[in-house]
């Protein structure tokens, strides 16, 4: 499931990202954001009256906005923790 | 190239740097509870218990060393010794937020590779209390092998065990830090999470109080209804809460004009008293308590973490004129002065984002044209409730501050089509905690800004005022000519030339009159038109007991003064922003260009306004 399909505040992991979609500086700033595979990910917010706005995710500790198209290159899957 | 001792403070954005600065150095540095309030790098002192100086540098926050946007860079180059003109720190003092420890580790280490000698503040211990963090700092120390100090900046907690590790550091003997090597970014990070594991001892899952608000501010209708009611009741509020202050105000600077015209006899040089600096710049002062009040409400915006949250709301909107909800901040400081709003525009990463938000951030509304606009709806719009408790005055405010949002977005909409064109870059931003503002900095940050605006008066306000009387009062009007002063004069003069371009757009001579001064500084268009009638009232008592929002009603009718006010919804003219967008872009190219097209803006916008308002029979 990708991220932007998330139900709000259900705790997931981060399973696989598409590093390319995101162009090196994006890619960078989410891994320095904590983004990786095995990261716990929760989704909080969406943005927009129409649905096109930005995601308010947390991270690990810490909440984060992104646009969707960021949001969809990340799959995530719920369920039990995995090494990380 | 000081010979000091070095020391820089660094880490992540908003980690409490600039606080544990203020903290330690008794300086006043800007904070704010959103990433990316620091932009540049800056020095201050601190004393060591043997009394030996120590120079402290505040510097951007930032990610990890490699530099996403130009503010970060700034960072990157102090702490490699790349700056021009500074050495390298001689020692490094980590902020780390004690409530991100995982994310904040994993810069702090990539810092600790450089071998610097090195303090860890564990800061904002108070909040990772709140979200139900327990913390060993003994246990971080062994783990990174530096001394660890908790400290809680804000409410100067720690700073005394923090000095004292700084100066055993800088005293004691150079000791061998374990420099890295150049580790993979996936191992760093691993290697955090564990310390992070190690250091916290207990964690208790609390009531996240941000999380709830969130659901509100950051819902998509119920936010954006919240965002727009906050700036409607800063807009009443300017005028509700405004009301008495300046009558106080205006009281006295009369009281004190009286004294003067009953103390001194008449003649030159009370002229210059009265009409050139006590209704001149007395015009001007008078909008202390509204501009205090602008600010109260900008301060607590940046200050409760709310100001991400405006951005991420109003990142669709941006997304559709190719910005980003990012530059939304610079954006909402430039309600303040365009200055700090386009030196905020270092955090954008993306140049054509970056230079775009510079172009059009003197359209948003600063604080110097608060007065202008406060004399013209003062004069010409009745305070009357259009709904209960819904003041006109105040809307009409709201509606000026709502045509330079809107037209800021359609200009960067047209940039973005042409001279800025290109793909744009992302939103992604760290969203902070919300916190409850401390009344003492508010309070400080208001007394800030009224020193800032009172000394703005007695500087740049007066001097243009007084020159602007100089050129109004000379050369005299040979007595028993009938000819006024003002057309006699120089100024006058100049003005009448000026007003052939202008009188298309209903402007009169005593506008083109205050439209040049008005370059200095923009307020001084309300004291030059104050000028310029005092000195016109010559000896007429009761011309003088008039104040200036009833001369101009007198005098302009209201297709000009609408005009007035479309033109400064657009007004080019500012020597400062001008100079900052020189600097901020490397040349004359963009604040020329800037210039340019805000002159047609204003023209057109001012035009538009007079001849739809003439055409209507308003006049
Ligand atoms: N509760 C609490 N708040 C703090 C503490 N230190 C700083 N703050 C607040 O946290 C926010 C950020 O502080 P700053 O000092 O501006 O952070 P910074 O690291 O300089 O941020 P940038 O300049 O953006 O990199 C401000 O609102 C401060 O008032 C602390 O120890 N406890
Ligand atoms: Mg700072």
């Amino acid at each position: 499931m990708r991220l932007t399909d998330l139900p709000l505040r259900q705790p997931a992991y981060v399973d696989l990202i598409d590093w390319s979609v995101l162009t090196p500086s994006e890619g960078q700033r989410l891994r320095e954001f904590g983004l990786c595979e095995g990261a716990s990910v929760e989704a909080l917010h969406h943005g927009g009256i129409f649905g096109k706005g930005p995601i308010a995710c947390k991270i690990g500790r810490m909440t984060v906005a992104m646009r969707r198209n960021h949001a969809a290159a990340v799959t995530v899957r719920t369920g039990p923790e995995q090494e990380a | 190239m000081s010979a000091l001792p070095l020391v820089a403070l660094v880490g992540n954005p908003n980690a409490g740097k600039s606080a544990l600065f203020n903290a330690l150095t008794g300086a006043r540095q800007k904070l704010g509870n959103y990433p990316g309030v620091t932009v540049e790098r800056k020095a201050g002192r601190l004393a060591l218990s043997d009394g030996r100086p120590v120079e402290l540098v505040d510097l951007p926050g930032t990610y990890s060393l490699d530099p996403g946007s130009p503010d970060e860079q700034v960072t990157r180059d102090v702490v490699m010794g790349k700056q021009a003109g500074e050495k390298r720190p001689d020692a490094l003092v980590i902020v780390v937020d004690a409530a991100n420890l995982d994310n904040h580790l994993r810069f702090a280490l990539e810092l600790l590779a450089l071998g610097l000698p090195t303090i860890v503040a564990l800061n904002m211990v108070d909040l990772a209390t709140r979200d139900g963090l327990e913390l060993d700092a003994a246990v971080l120390a062994r783990e990174l092998g530096v001394p660890v100090i908790s400290t809680v900046a804000v409410r100067k907690r720690g700073l005394d065990h923090l000095r004292q590790e700084l100066e055993g550091l800088l005293n004691g003997a150079p000791r061998a830090y374990p420099t890295g090597a150049a580790q993979d970014f996936d191992a760093v990070r691993k290697e955090a999470g564990r310390i992070a594991r190690a250091t916290i001892v207990r964690e208790t899952p609390s009531r996240r109080l941000t999380a709830a608000v969130d659901r509100v501010a950051l819902h998509p209708v119920f936010g954006l209804i919240l965002l727009l009611g906050l700036l409607f009741v800063m807009f009443q509020a300017v005028y509700a809460w405004s009301e008495a202050p300046i009558a106080m105000i205006e009281g006295f600077a009369e009281a004190i004009a009286n004294a003067v015209r009953t103390a001194l006899p008449d003649g030159i040089f009370r002229s210059f008293l009265v009409d050139g600096i006590i209704n001149g710049v007395g015009s001007v002062v008078v909008f202390l308590p509204q501009i205090l009040i602008l600010f109260f409400f900008i301060l607590m915006l940046e200050a409760t973490g709310y100001m991400v949250r405006a951005a991420f709301l109003m990142d669709g909107l941006m997304a559709k004129v190719g910005l980003s909800g990012r530059a939304f901040i610079p954006l909402l400081s430039s309600f303040a002065c365009a200055i700090p709003g386009i030196m905020a525009t270092r955090t954008i990463a993306d140049p054509r984002d970056r230079l775009t938000t510079i172009l059009i951030a003197p359209l948003m509304t600063c604080s110097a044209r608060l007065p202008v606009y406060a004399v013209i709806i003062g004069a010409f719009i009745p305070a009357r409730d259009v709904l209960p408790g819904v003041g006109l005055q105040g809307f009409v405010l709201f509606c000026l501050y709502l045509a330079g949002i809107v037209g800021a977005m359609l200009v960067a909409m047209l940039l973005r089509m042409t001279v800025t064109k290109g793909a744009s870059g992302g939103f992604l931003m760290e969203m902070p905690k919300y916190q409850w503002p401390r009344p003492q900095d508010i309070l400080l940050g208001l007394w800030q800004r009224a020193v800032i605006f009172l000394k703005r008066a007695g500087t740049i306000i007066f001097t243009s005022t007084v020159i602007l009387w100089l050129l109004l009062s000379f050369p005299r009007v040979p007595d028993g000519d009938p000819t006024s002063q003002v057309d006699h004069s120089i100024a006058g003069r100049i003005a009448s030339g000026l007003n052939v371009v202008l009188e298309p757009i209903g402007f009169n001579r005593d506008i083109s009159l205050a439209l040049i001064p008005a370059m200095a500084a923009r307020e001084v268009a309300v004291s030059a038109l104050a000028t310029v009638y005092s000195i016109d009232a010559g000896d007429d008592e009761a011309l003088l007991e008039r104040s200036l929002g009833d001369r101009l009603k007198d005098q302009w009718p209201l297709p000009t003064a609408l005009a007035f006010l479309a033109w400064f919804i657009f007004a080019p003219q500012c020597i400062s922003t001008i100079a900052v967008t020189r600097r901020e872009t490397n040349g004359w190219k963009w604040p020329l260009f800037m210039v340019g097209y805000l002159f047609a803006l204003a023209y057109v916008a001012a035009g538009i306004t007079y001849w739809t308002a003439t055409a209507l029979g308003l006049g």
